[in-house]
């Protein structure tokens, strides 16, 4: 293939000539591509290497489910913040010092006796990251994605979550700017447990709504 | 488009495998790739989320490559075809080919001169209203999922303006619209399953353009109960 013109609207790009007609080039190891693309526009100083470090270090170390942990266990001690999370979860982390890229239009999805919540991006991997972080490969595989809107139930009990036929499952699939985070209830048994504690029972698959907080 | 990303509904892909203390980032180049793309878009502008999204979407061998594969031909071919870099030079850093997604549709292309600013500052639906999914399938880039063809729902909320997918990631013109949480019951997207029971609602956000009223209604009322049930307090 010959290489295409390079409009604004033409994101169509050809691969470089093959070396023999219908015989390509091996590809390039992956890490080797990434490091090429960074150094590319390093060289050109468009982007400082000491700026993706902190990009990656955001997201290692910041903007994790950590945060929704925090969320969570406030609403279970205060009804009043409860109120305020499940009516703007954005307003109500940023009082607790949370935000960040992908949560300008957060919203709690709170589980009840009867109903059960679970988060789904079918077609990419949208996600709350100041609360859930970036989700994990299973959230981002074409099994999870295909199966938990059509077959829910199976999959969560597949995931070790099985579910009374009595709960209702909602999915929620985030196709648009709104970006979900699960309010799980509160364990029994819990009565004298401090926010620290409540905080331990709260994972990354909570918050998505594929596990409960356990009490062990 | 009738991508190969648009998964939901979509049957053979086996069960879900979770890794147990499972890292961010399982490779250094992993979160360098991430970290190119957020810079890409928040700082360089070389492109916006919209265009990122169809760009992986037309990466061949999509569900082959790992979801950070997968990402790094998406901004790599954005970054390629904004002039930003040389293909070439890209290869010849990298030591091999280099590959990148397959071309935008022609007539997307062809066609993108017309996209025109606009937004619609009414929203058209209201909670409860009953609506139809009449989005066909286009050759650019969507948000409405394939198994929403056609569907019957009702509007859960009213969300705020967003912008039109297929507008942003095709051209600069800015262009919103609202979007809602459309509920619509599993039995009746998939009605031959019996795995999807009365009790298992899917919540889409939709956008604006791709819902009309119902004229005659498709579904009862017992969704709408459903949503008073469970509306936010």
């Amino acid at each position: 293939m010959n290489s295409q013109s390079n409009t604004p609207n033409d994101l169509g790009v050809a691969n470089s000539a093959p070396v023999l007609p219908g015989v390509v080039a091996p590809v390039a190891d992956v890490a080797a591509r990434a490091e090429a693309l960074r150094n590319a526009l390093v060289t050109r100083n468009l982007v400082a290497a000491e700026a993706l470090n902190e990009v990656v270090h955001e997201f290692n170390d910041v903007l994790t489910p950590r945060n929704g942990a925090i969320v969570v266990a406030r609403c279970w001690i205060d009804s009043a913040f409860r109120a305020r999370f499940l009516a703007n979860a954005t307003a109500a982390s940023a009082e607790l010092g949370i935000a960040g890229p992908e949560g300008k239009r957060m919203r709690a999805l709170e589980n009840t006796a009867t109903v059960h919540n679970v988060i789904v991006c079918t077609q990419c991997s949208c996600t709350a990251w100041p609360l859930i972080g970036l989700p994990p490969d299973w959230y981002k595989s074409a099994p999870y994605r295909s199966r938990v809107v059509r077959e829910a139930r199976n999959v969560l009990e597949e995931m070790g979550l099985p579910l009374s036929v009595d709960i209702e499952i909602r999915v929620w699939d985030t196709t648009g700017d709104t970006r979900y985070v699960v309010l799980p209830l509160r364990p029994q048994d819990t009565e004298t447990w401090d926010e620290d504690q409540l905080r331990s029972l709260i994972t990354r698959e909570c918050l998505i709504g594929v596990a409960l907080p356990l009490v062990r | 488009m009738d991508g190969q990303h648009d998964l939901g509904g979509k049957l053979g892909y086996g069960p879900v495998a979770v890794e147990s203390n499972e890292p961010v980032f399982h490779h250094a180049w992993e979160g360098l790739a991430f970290a190119l793309n957020m810079v890409s878009i928040g700082r360089l502008r070389a492109y916006n989320a919209d265009a990122y999204r169809h760009s992986v979407e037309r990466v061949p061998g999509y569900l082959t490559m790992s979801y950070y594969e997968r990402l790094l031909t998406g901004v790599t071919t954005l970054l390629v075809a904004g002039g930003v870099v040389d293909l070439s030079e890209i290869e010849g850093l990298a030591g091999g080919r280099v590959p990148v997604s397959g071309p935008v549709a022609p007539s997307i292309r062809l066609g993108s001169e017309h996209f025109a600013d606009s937004e619609i500052g009414r929203a058209r639906f209201a909670m409860g209203d009953l609506v139809v999914v009449t989005a066909t399938p286009t050759q650019g880039h969507t948000r409405c999922p394939a198994y929403l063809r056609g569907a019957a729902g009702v509007i859960e909320q009213v969300y705020a303006l967003a912008h039109v997918p297929e507008v942003r990631a095709h051209s600069s013109a800015r262009c919103r619209e609202h979007t809602y949480a459309v509920m619509f019951e599993a039995c009746k997207l998939w009605p031959q399953d019996a795995a999807a029971s009365t009790s298992h609602t899917v919540t889409v956000d939709v956008f604006e353009s791709y819902l009309e009223p119902q004229i005659e209604p498709q579904i009862d009322g017992s969704l709408g109960t459903k949503l008073t049930e469970g509306a936010p307090t």
